[in-house]
């Protein structure tokens, strides 16, 4: 657990150092780009402080702007009181401070965590997953994402969001640039490195993604998660909930796909594009999280809304 | 001199040896204190609510003193206990008599269907699973605090520094979801 916390502490900061490099490089070219030989300091210049406001914002702020752009709103006293309660226990029998606990108006069932330590920490749920689920399967749930907050997941799960988002944008404005930049500059040159250095990119971003969050982060937390309710079958019922529903959480995008407790873009055979977004596979297959949580205490029994998930 | 050096930097290495284990066992042993003082604050939370669900049951069902002498009995009860073993028992009582209460309750359309009674009812089931959640997490810091403490070399240190009082674990009480099914052939 410790292990894992301050290996999560190290990736987040080699992660910084590397988005940093990134971005000098690119305002490199942009700069060699637009102003010829002499343009590329104020190109590195203005990617310096680029990066440096980009850098303390996705470590500050990050989790409101990961919860504003799910359209997440935090819940009032009077509201939802199972899920403010089961919040509430769960950080208790963890051992950390409580989460703020939000709320997002959809009928797509999912939930994150977010935030950049225990003390600034938020659990958000879909108000979908929040109907469809019992008292011991939301347990199961919000012990999963406490598990998260616990490791300090999402402290890199949020970096990971804002930085991959900078980089898609700098690749459109890369893509702008060799569309409207200044030709006499020996532009065929630069559009070749561009095409190759944009088609780099995203299997990059893509590997990125998947490196920072790793399948055995998601095992890590559901078995955590059950350690904490002491109950496997209520995850694992949740997650055969979450399973079943075919309604994805459209506001979730390639930056913030891999907070999720289930992938929130869908990527089945068949679907359209299937083999390219399965690169950006976030999450192991449910089915084997589930078969984990089995293996913990026997096999659960589907439910419908409102029963108690129980062994077989 | 050599000699002397080499003796110097062992000591050096013994003493931080012996202030890192030392640091680690106030840690695990704060830990359980602040473990136990968040049951404290769960159970205060349910003794607080309990004289308003007294007043509204009165409201429409005064003659149902028996039950609700109950409640306040044992919510006195469980305020005056100290130790691990009184707190769980009278814990258990005043669950008996909640759940009483809530079970005359039902004969009350009237009661049932007040906001203030639903809320009140909301708020206590949530705080009785805190209540479980706080033990829970009791329980696991002197699981660690009993293992940092028992470990070679750490004991010596403990037992130098009498870090050595027996915490007492609480019971597990399985809900009835979780307990064990029956198998019969």
């Amino acid at each position: 657990m410790y292990e894992q916390i301050s290996s999560n502490k190290w990736k987040s900061m080699l992660m910084m150092f590397f988005f940093f490099v990134f971005v000098l490089g690119i305002g490199y070219i942009i700069g060699r780009a637009w102003g010829g030989s002499d343009g590329w300091y104020f190109g590195i210049i203005f990617a310096f402080i680029f990066a440096l406001i980009m850098g303390l914002v996705s470590y500050y702020r990050s989790d409101s702007i990961a919860l504003r752009i799910s359209g997440a709103r935090e819940v009032g006293d009077g509201e939802y009181p199972r899920y403010r309660h089961t919040v509430e226990g769960l950080a208790i029998a963890a051992g950390i401070p409580k989460p703020r606990a939000y709320i997002i108006d959809s009928p797509a069932p999912n939930a994150f965590a977010t935030g950049r330590n225990p003390e600034h920490s938020a659990i958000a749920i879909t108000t979908g997953l929040l109907e469809m689920l019992n008292d011991q399967e939301l347990e199961g749930v919000v012990a999963h994402e406490m598990s998260h907050i616990k490791n300090y997941d999402i402290l890199i799960m949020c970096l990971t969001a804002v930085l991959v988002g900078t980089l898609i944008l700098l690749s459109d404005i890369l893509l702008r640039t060799f569309w409207f930049g200044d030709d006499d500059s020996g532009g065929g040159a630069w559009i070749m490195l561009i095409a190759i250095v944009l088609a780099i990119l995203s299997p990059i971003i893509a590997q990125l993604i998947k490196l920072s969050i790793g399948r055995k982060r998601e095992f890590l937390a559901d078995a955590n998660g059950a350690l904490l309710t002491r109950y496997p079958p209520g995850l694992a019922s949740a997650l055969w909930k979450l399973q079943q529903d075919p309604r994805q959480f459209k506001r979730a995008n390639k930056a913030t796909a891999h907070m999720f407790i289930v992938q929130p873009l869908k990527t089945e055979k068949g679907a359209r594009g299937g083999w390219f977004n399965r690169l950006f596979d976030t999450h192991p297959p449910i089915e084997e999280r589930i078969n984990r949580l089995n293996q913990m205490s026997g096999d659960f029994v589907p439910t419908q809304t409102g029963e108690t998930p129980t062994v077989e | 001199m050599w000699i002397g050096i080499l003796i110097g930097v062992l000591v050096l290495l013994i003493i931080g040896f012996v202030v890192f284990l030392y640091n680690k066992l106030v840690r695990y042993r704060n830990r359980v204190e602040n473990a136990w003082h968040q049951i404290d604050v769960q159970l205060n939370r349910r003794a607080d609510l309990i004289p308003n669900l007294v007043e509204t049951v009165k409201g429409y069902a005064s003659h149902e003193r028996e039950t609700l002498e109950g409640v306040t009995k044992a919510r006195t009860a469980m305020m005056n206990a100290s130790t691990v073993g009184e707190n769980a028992q009278a814990e258990g009582m005043l669950s008996g008599a909640l759940k009483n209460l809530f079970a005359v309750a039902e004969a009350y359309p009237d009661l049932k269907a007040n906001q203030n009674f639903l809320a009140l009812q909301e708020e206590l089931s949530g705080t009785e699973n805190k209540i479980a959640y706080a033990r829970q997490f009791y329980n696991d810091s002197v699981m660690s605090y009993d293992i940092a403490r028992q470990k070679f070399p750490a004991n010596v240190i403990a037992g130098m520094f009498k870090f050595t009082e027996k915490r007492e674990y609480f019971e597990p009480e399985t809900p009835d979801y979780k307990e064990v099914p029956k198998v019969s052939f």
